[in-house]
């Protein structure tokens, strides 16, 4: 938290406390909404954008090739419409593929970069940094329409049923699971609104908001990171970068979310 | 060479609003690392805008603003069609310029 934000924080929550001598009828969490649509005309995120959507034309790597031939789902070259349909089974690798996972098979298929050693780097760094912004501009490229991920592969309803069970197990040292913050409605950290997601939470909430800027720290976050989070605060180990865990986990939630319309990037507290 | 800023720019009547985003990390000098080093400092020391080549804004700025700044003023006299540039610089010396037309 820098100064500056913590001054608009400051001034967002004087203008709520106002507002609350106005009206009792304001809650702690409409302020928030109201603090993050001011952050929201300038989200950083942006930023990450036009640097991904610069990646994807610009040629590197060893072989000095650009990513617009990477096949993202619907075919290669096509971005618009592929991140509402991912996670999904890709032939050619004989997986179910997040976002990022699949950047990854493109980078070292078309880029010749060493998909083991980007898996290995650390969240924000070299290479993994250029995943993340890629990520966020492909996610971009589909704001606002449905997702619709398909289920029609053996394959992609074995992700569908694996990522449930993940979900479900309660386990580390604190003996919980994603389920007991996000399994039912209306369940909050402290000032944070926990969406369900067993089911469609709405447009741009949970799955649909990911790529997102933590204010907090002043970070593009991706997908395959906050769950990575998530398994911190249950205390489980990591799982591996593009691990199977994390895209049955993905299509789960993705799966959930059918029809809810994509708000990614967003930005976070 | 530091990452490209995000220039909008909408004529309002008479006016335009021009609003940029720049990509810097703002490090204030305050900061230690894991090992206890002092982080140094590097942050951005100087923006100015510029109207059709024509100087409008000069800024100073320090440690005190935030990461990825954001930046928002109105410009008198702007109309569809000009072109704004912003330029910063920061204390190691690097510096970068991007430009928008007024839409």
């Amino acid at each position: 938290m820098t100064p500056t934000r913590i001054a608009a924080l400051a001034a967002a929550a004087a203008l709520a406390v106002g507002a609350a001598h106005a009206q009792a009828q304001k809650s702690a969490t409409q302020s928030i909404e109201e603090y993050r649509a001011m952050l929201a005309d300038g989200n950083p995120a942006e930023l990450f954008e036009a640097k991904g959507e610069a990646l994807w034309k610009q040629k590197r790597g060893p072989k000095n090739a650009s990513l617009e031939q990477c096949d993202l789902g619907k075919g290669a070259g096509v971005v618009k419409g592929a991140f509402v349909e991912l996670p999904r089974f890709f032939a050619d690798t004989g997986k179910v593929q997040d976002l990022e996972s699949r950047l990854v098979t493109c980078m070292a298929t078309l880029q010749g970069f060493d998909a083991g050693a980007i898996a290995k780097t650390a969240f924000g760094k070299g290479e993994q940094a250029n995943v993340t912004a890629l990520a966020t501009w492909v996610a971009a490229e589909s704001k606002g329409l449905p997702f619709n991920l398909p289920q029609s592969h053996p394959q992609e309803k074995v992700a569908y049923e694996v990522g449930k069970r993940i979900f479900f197990l309660r386990g580390g040292t604190h003996d919980f699971a994603c389920a007991s913050c996000h399994g039912d409605d209306g369940k909050r950290i402290r000032l944070q609104d926990l969406p369900n997601l067993t089911k469609n939470p709405g447009d741009g909430v949970g799955f649909a908001a990911w790529p997102a800027y933590r204010v907090s720290n002043g970070q593009m976050w991706s997908m395959q990171l906050r769950l990575n989070d998530c398994f911190r605060q249950q205390r489980f180990p990591y799982p591996e970068f593009g691990s199977d865990a994390l895209a049955a986990l993905s299509t789960y939630l993705g799966v959930n979310a059918k029809g809810a319309k994509s708000a990614a990037p967003t930005i976070k507290r | 060479m530091a990452d490209p800023m995000r220039i909008r720019a909408q004529a309002q009547g008479d006016k335009a609003l021009v609003r940029v985003l720049m990509s810097h990390e703002m490090e204030t000098g305050q900061r230690k690392d894991a090992a206890g080093k002092v982080i140094p400092a590097w942050h951005i020391t100087e923006v100015a805008a510029a109207l059709n080549g024509k100087p409008v804004l000069a800024a100073e700025w320090g440690p005190a603003v935030a990461k990825n700044p954001f930046l928002q003023f109105t410009l008198k006299g702007a109309k569809a069609g000009d072109k704004v540039a912003i330029t910063w610089k920061d204390n190691h010396g690097d510096t970068r310029t991007d430009e928008a037309t007024i839409s």
